[in-house]
């Protein structure tokens, strides 16, 4: 029982995976990526903090939000971009695009004034 | 309370006998040296001829030679004075003043004319100060050059016309439209008057000079007394030059009484009241402004020679006299002034002790010193002994002529100190327990002691000694107190009661026990007896006394904190030494570079990333124009955020808005087309 509970999740796992990699569009994947490099980089400082304590904390959480604001901006933008979203259809990739550069400039130049 | 009535009576009863009784003394080498000092001028000459004279009269009367600089620089005044046109009276008056004075050589032209200005004034004149001045400069010309001729054709009327201005009271007004009077303003009229009287042409009608005689009588009338037996006359109103004062006031009644009584007989005035006129500005002391010191200085020199009566002032050189040094008493009788009495014996009448307002009628007679002019009294009288006392004085002159020209003031009381050495007797100290005496010691009072005793709180201290006088009468001296003071510093004070001649103090120590704040240990004791008329008064330390009192119990009063030395409240405190923040421990440098390393891996992982997805650069404009505004715009992109790298590096955040605001508009401009240009390249692309 156990074993088919596994080979089950393992294959769900193989198809999800596959269809990943056919089905979307390149710059979709691009941003799927970005995302996951700022995640990351989000949960490495994380680790940092919790060994050698969280004594500039304003450093810390500027750092921490960084990452996780422009994670975030990513993933509107993905949505907005993403052609088999209904809800965004009329509106046009590169508007999202610039949208999302205003957002990632304004939110760094708050990140980088909390820097200290 | 009965004793506070008691002494409420016994105090009224000194007031009374000291009522008409103080020491008054002559003119001393003080007011010679105030005259120096007030009087000098600062600048070498004197403002005004007023002042000039002021000073001169002071010094001449006090026998002090003027500089001869001054005389003349204040002659050259005078005689510039005299020779202008525009002087008016008061001018000429007061440079006439100076110039008796100093006798500045003045030509007799000048003087003639002189004489016809103030004869036009006198005419004309119409208030009182104009009177004043102009008939005291004729006079003062009369003085000065008999050649001139000065003499008033209507004196009557111009009696008539100053008498118009007197008042009911005796006072004077200045002039007929102002209502305000003063006294001051009488002195002045009455030294007019007596001017008037020397220089009419013929004699003065006598019914006038008896009605002016009346007002001078109603004027005395008026005048004021203090309780030591001086006279003055206040003016409540401010004169003519604004000066307002008693000093002022009187010295111009003196001196227009004096001046009037040189030129008339039979002026009566009692001679207590020019006795008590002197003692006044003798009493004043050493005024301490020059206008003040004038007007004393000025009034006693015209008692000192008047028609009148002149004052005899009789004083104590020395008010203490001791017992033990066998000081005798003297007496000194003088004019104001200083100069030597005529002929006469001074009499001791009584002797008051105080507190007694009866004394037995000695008449003893001082003997007389003519060297020294000092009268003396070769032994005290039975009885006096040390204490404070009130001897009255009388004066009889020898020659009975005499009695109607010098004023004595029958008795003159002056209060006298007898001091002397008393004795302290049967001195012990003793520590009883119950009423049996446990141990006891003698002391030798005044002189060193060294007691060394030891008492518990069921015990008692008792101090006795006795006190007498040089004559052997029992002693009651102003102060006589016992000190305890605890090593820690507590202080208790007690006084020591006596009866009769016997000094006596118990201190229970049971009752004192709280007083003591229950404190144990060795008290100091120092016993206090001390009077003004006891020339051995002392402070003297007794010893010590171990003091054994009960443990406190828990809601006993707290001694009183004891005076901390000032040196050490005020002085400097224990420094205080910075702590600073200890800073936040930082991670060792490795871990943070290990760190650093790791955290652009995900940034490595993500180029890679890039790369294994194909990322190409197709889509980038080929043509010129959008390729340049593409390379703006991501040149824009890099600028932003170099500028953000600059602004966590050293910029502040309103240059970084400033110049984000620049680079912000430019980008939107460049963005805009680029991602239009795009927008349409791939709207083309589908639609073809």
């Amino acid at each position: 029982m156990g074993k088919s509970t596994k080979d089950d999740a393992q294959a769900l796992f193989h198809s999800l995976r596959s269809a990943y990699y056919s089905d979307t569009p390149t710059n979709l994947k691009i941003i799927d990526l970005y995302v996951v490099f700022a995640v990351s980089t989000a949960l490495i400082q994380v680790v940092y903090m919790a060994i050698v304590g969280s004594f500039p904390f304003n450093s810390f959480l500027s750092g921490v939000l960084s990452c996780v604001g422009t994670a975030v901006l990513a993933v509107c933008l993905r949505i907005q971009v993403n052609k088999e979203n209904k809800e965004f259809k009329d509106l046009p990739p590169e508007r999202a695009f610039a949208d999302f550069v205003l957002c990632n400039l304004v939110l760094h130049l708050v990140i980088m004034n909390f820097l200290g | 309370m009965a004793s506070k009535v008691g002494i409420i009576v016994v105090v009224l009863a000194i007031a009374s006998i000291y009522g008409a009784m103080a020491v008054f003394h002559t003119i001393s080498e003080s007011h010679r040296s105030a005259a120096l000092e007030l009087f000098s001028p600062v600048t070498g000459s004197f403002s005004s001829l007023e002042e000039a004279y002021e000073a001169l009269r002071t010094l001449e009367v006090l026998g002090i030679k003027k500089k001869p600089d001054v005389k003349d620089h204040t002659c050259k005044s005078v005689v510039d004075t005299l020779s202008s046109v525009s002087s008016n009276s008061k001018d000429l008056y007061h440079a006439l003043q100076v110039n008796g004075l100093l006798t500045c050589t003045i030509s007799k032209g000048a003087l003639t004319d002189v004489v016809s200005r103030l004869k036009e004034a006198v005419k004309d004149a119409t208030s009182l100060l104009d009177y004043y001045h102009s008939v005291g400069g004729l006079l003062l010309v009369k003085h000065q050059n008999s050649e001139v001729d000065v003499i008033l054709e209507n004196a009557d009327g111009i009696l008539r016309s100053i008498k118009a201005l007197s008042q009911s009271d005796g006072r004077w007004r200045y002039s007929s439209n102002n209502p305000e009077s003063s006294t001051y303003a009488a002195g002045l009229a009455f030294e007019t008057i007596s001017g008037v009287i020397s220089l009419a042409a013929s004699p003065v009608d006598e019914n006038l000079i008896g009605t002016l005689k009346k007002d001078i009588v109603k004027l005395f009338d008026s005048i004021e007394k203090y309780d030591d037996g001086s006279y003055y006359f206040d003016d409540k109103h401010i004169d003519a030059s604004g000066h307002q004062g008693l000093l002022s006031a009187t010295s111009a009644v003196v001196r227009g009484l004096t001046k009037f009584a040189s030129t008339s007989e039979s002026l009566n005035i009692p001679e207590d009241k020019i006795l008590g006129l002197a003692r006044f500005f003798l009493g004043v002391g050493v005024p301490g402004n020059s206008k003040d010191l004038y007007y004393q200085i000025d009034a006693l020199s015209h008692l000192e020679n008047n028609r009148v009566s002149v004052p005899l002032i009789l004083s104590l050189p020395a008010t203490v006299l001791s017992l033990t040094c066998k000081d005798k008493l003297k007496v000194k009788v003088s004019t104001v002034l200083g100069s030597t009495a005529p002929p006469l014996s001074v009499k001791l009448m009584q002797v008051f002790s105080s507190g007694s307002k009866d004394a037995s009628v000695l008449r003893q007679e001082l003997h007389f010193d003519p060297k020294e002019a000092i009268y003396t009294l070769d032994a005290l009288p039975e009885g006096v002994d040390i204490g404070e006392y009130i001897f009255a004085f009388e004066i009889v002159l020898s020659d009975p002529e005499h009695k109607r020209k010098f004023a004595t003031g029958g008795r003159t009381k002056v209060p006298v100190h007898v001091t002397g050495v008393v004795k302290v007797d049967n001195a012990k100290v003793a520590v009883l327990e119950g009423d049996i005496v446990e141990s006891e010691k003698k002391l030798v009072l005044p002189g060193k002691n060294d007691l060394s005793l030891s008492a518990n709180h069921l015990q008692k201290l008792q101090l006795s000694f006795v006190l007498t006088t040089p004559s052997g009468k029992p002693f009651k001296p102003h102060q006589a107190f016992l000190k305890l003071r605890h090593e820690t510093g507590v202080e208790h004070i007690f006084i020591v009661g006596n009866s009769g001649k016997h000094f006596e103090i118990t201190l229970d120590f049971l009752g004192l026990v709280e007083k003591f704040y229950y404190l144990s240990g060795q008290y100091d004791t120092v016993l206090t007896v001390g009077d003004a008329v006891m020339e051995n008064s002392f402070l003297q330390p007794l010893g010590s006394i171990e003091l054994d009192l009960p443990k406190a119990p828990e809601k006993a009063p707290q001694p009183p904190p004891q005076a901390v030395n000032p040196y050490s409240r005020y002085g400097p405190k224990a420094e205080i030494a910075h702590i600073f923040r200890a800073p936040e421990k930082r991670p060792p440098q490795e871990v943070s570079f290990a760190f650093l390393g790791l955290v652009l891996v995900p940034f490595l992982g993500f180029l890679v990333g890039l790369l294994r997805l194909g990322v190409n650069l197709k889509n980038f404009p080929t043509s010129p124009v959008p390729a340049t505004f593409a390379i703006l715009f991501h040149g824009g992109i890099a600028a932003v955020l170099l500028l953000y790298a600059f602004f966590w590096l050293k910029l502040d955040l309103f240059t970084t808005l400033k110049t984000l605001g620049v680079i912000g508009i430019f980008l939107m401009f460049v963005g805009h087309r680029t991602l239009s240009h795009l927008a349409s390249a791939s709207a083309k692309l589908k639609s073809a």
